[in-house]
């Protein structure tokens, strides 16, 4: 299903607003977690890298596909790993929320 | 045809609730009381996202999309459970895969469709590789510096700016006479050789204290580069993953620029530490006042409202645990004990208030510069530990200060200071602090974890309650 140029630059540019206006309200406290978090979000690149590697068009692009599957798949993982460490560890005083 | 069709559809479909679970997910970061939410809704989209895509039609073969899969799992385990301390560098190593990711199968796609390439396709396709390629090495670089594998120092010579600018605008050239002669297959590899030396000569010149801006400026490529990769492969949640990814690190970086008063220029081209030449030269020996742990201790038992102000050199010496049985021991005594956090304190964003959050100190301790400046006044001690540059009064009312303008930490207005360190010499940035020669300041010299240790020994053994 191709989708035309026009279609795809205003959903680039609809989602740039969405992403400052979500991410301007995020508390400096979680910066930290918020950048992992992005990251492993941004590793959504796997998906063209499955299709690199799975539809086997070349080898040349089997090889390239698999090595990037590797590293996308690792801070996919790695990412989600260490947000909710971080997210764990974040205690408040008061014992309960009402 | 049509079961081809209707299978399409599916994915566009899963990609769809793919890309509202990650836009929630970023919602739910905005608090710590829902943020683990985020965490599991942006797990959910990823796993619906891939397993969405196995399903593509195309894809003959799955052998090596599973051995992809596995090898980056075991890769990615061992990332996620790096002590709290490593995240900096932790981060610019994931930034340097994903650009890794995205550089390798632009590559891929391009010599695939080469030389039947259509113009808009080849010139996001060089953008991708382009910014892949200089964010893969300027993260590795950055990850090196943050390891100290590579010296933090900046690495400056004549003409630096020159080559860097003529290298960027020879990458871009190639790009531009790609877009007009796809076919051109022996010139896609310099550009992406460019590239890739670009990314390490950017990094060079950048000194430790510049990190938490570089690394919130090399995430934002990087997204921006699965961004562009989106639009090469049509792929709408690609483009919405990549946007959101962008204006997070483009967001970070504005906020890191501005808590230390420089422009994103300034900080790509103008290392740091250069100009200090001149301000250190008029030091001479200032007599400074120095206590003792039992009289810090007295002081702190004495006092209603104490504000901690931690700096990286706090995370160094592995004091934060220390740092919270101080805490809890001044709790317990009635004191209000308080954290100051200036945006830059550690490697990357918030990073200090990970490393208190690990020490199990409560996140609503943990205060902003802008909400707690006001109440520096107000304070009757504050405790810096670890930090330098950002409680310099210089960068308030000394012009010629090479920091001057930077928003600090207002410390010099509590009724009294106490800073711990080692010894007199100057802060990253190699920069004098006048702070350290205030009449109601008190050196407190030695080991940041022992020192706060002997503190907490006193006012827990003194015997006197």
């Amino acid at each position: 299903m191709s989708s035309n140029l026009v279609d795809l630059l205003f959903i680039f540019m609809l989602a740039c607003f969405i992403g400052f206006e979500v991410i301007r309200r995020v508390s400096p406290l979680l910066h930290t977690p918020l950048m992992s978090l992005t990251n492993a979000l941004d590793a959504i690149a796997v998906v063209g890298a499955i299709v690199m590697a799975g539809e086997h068009k070349s080898t040349f692009a089997t090889i390239l596909g698999t090595i990037a599957i590797v590293a996308a798949t690792s801070n996919i993982v790695g990412g989600f790993l260490i947000t909710d460490r971080m997210l764990k560890m974040f205690k408040s005083s008061r014992p309960a929320k009402p | 045809m049509n079961e081809l069709i209707a299978n399409l559809h599916i994915i566009e479909v899963i990609y769809l609730i793919a890309s509202t679970l990650f836009i929630l997910s970023l919602k739910w970061m905005s608090s710590p009381t829902t943020a683990r939410h985020g965490v599991w809704a942006g797990e959910l989209g990823m796993l619906l996202a891939v397993c969405g895509t196995l399903l593509h039609h195309g894809i003959v073969d799955y052998k090596w999309v599973i051995v992809g899969l596995v090898l980056g799992t075991g890769i990615g385990i061992p990332l996620g459970l790096v002590q709290m301390t490593a995240v900096p560098q932790r981060t610019a190593l994931s930034h340097a895969f994903g650009a890794l990711c995205v550089t390798l199968v632009g590559t891929a796609e391009y010599y695939l469709q080469t030389p039947n390439v259509p113009r808009f396709t080849m010139g996001v396709l060089s953008a991708e590789v382009i910014l892949g390629g200089l964010t893969f090495t300027g993260s590795l670089m950055a990850a090196g510096k943050l390891q100290e594998v590579l010296p933090q120092r900046p690495l400056t010579y004549k003409g630096q700016n020159v080559v860097n600018f003529l290298l960027l605008g020879s990458a871009i050239g190639l790009a531009v006479y790609l877009v007009r002669h796809p076919g051109a297959t022996h010139l896609f590899p310099l550009m992406v050789a460019i590239a890739v030396i670009f990314g390490v000569l950017l990094i060079i010149p950048i000194g430790g204290a510049d990190m938490p801006t570089v690394i919130s400026l090399l995430n934002s490529y990087a997204g921006l580069s699965a961004a562009a990769m989106g639009f090469v492969l049509d792929n709408k949640l690609l483009i919405i993953a990549g946007a959101l990814d962008g204006s997070s690190g483009l967001i970070l970086s504005i906020i890191m620029s501005k808590a230390m008063n420089r422009s994103f220029t300034n900080v790509l081209f103008g290392a740091f530490g250069q100009d200090q030449t001149a301000a250190g030269g008029k030091q001479e020996a200032r007599p400074v006042r120095s206590a003792t742990a039992e009289e810090a201790a007295a002081i702190l038992s004495a006092a209603n409202k104490v504000v901690v102000v931690p700096g990286y050199g706090m995370a160094v010496a592995q004091a934060q645990h220390k740092v919270r049985e101080l805490y809890d021991t001044l709790t317990k005594r009635g004191v209000e004990v308080r954290f100051a956090i200036h945006p830059v304190a550690g490697r990357m964003p918030g990073h200090m208030n990970v490393l208190l959050a690990e020490a199990d100190i409560p996140y609503d301790r943990l205060i902003d510069m802008e909400e707690i400046n006001g109440d520096f006044p107000q304070t009757d001690v504050a405790l810096v530990i670890g930090a330098n540059d950002v409680t310099n009064p210089s960068a308030r009312n000394d012009p010629s200060s090479p920091i001057y303008g930077m928003p600090i930490l207002d410390v010099d207005k509590a009724h009294t200071i106490m800073v711990i360190k080692r010894g007199m010499s100057p802060g990253f940035a190699g920069i004098d602090n006048p702070l350290y020669y205030l009449d109601h300041n008190l050196m407190l010299f030695g080991d940041a974890k022992a020192f706060v240790g002997n503190i907490v020994r006193e006012l827990t053994g003194g015997g006197h309650s």
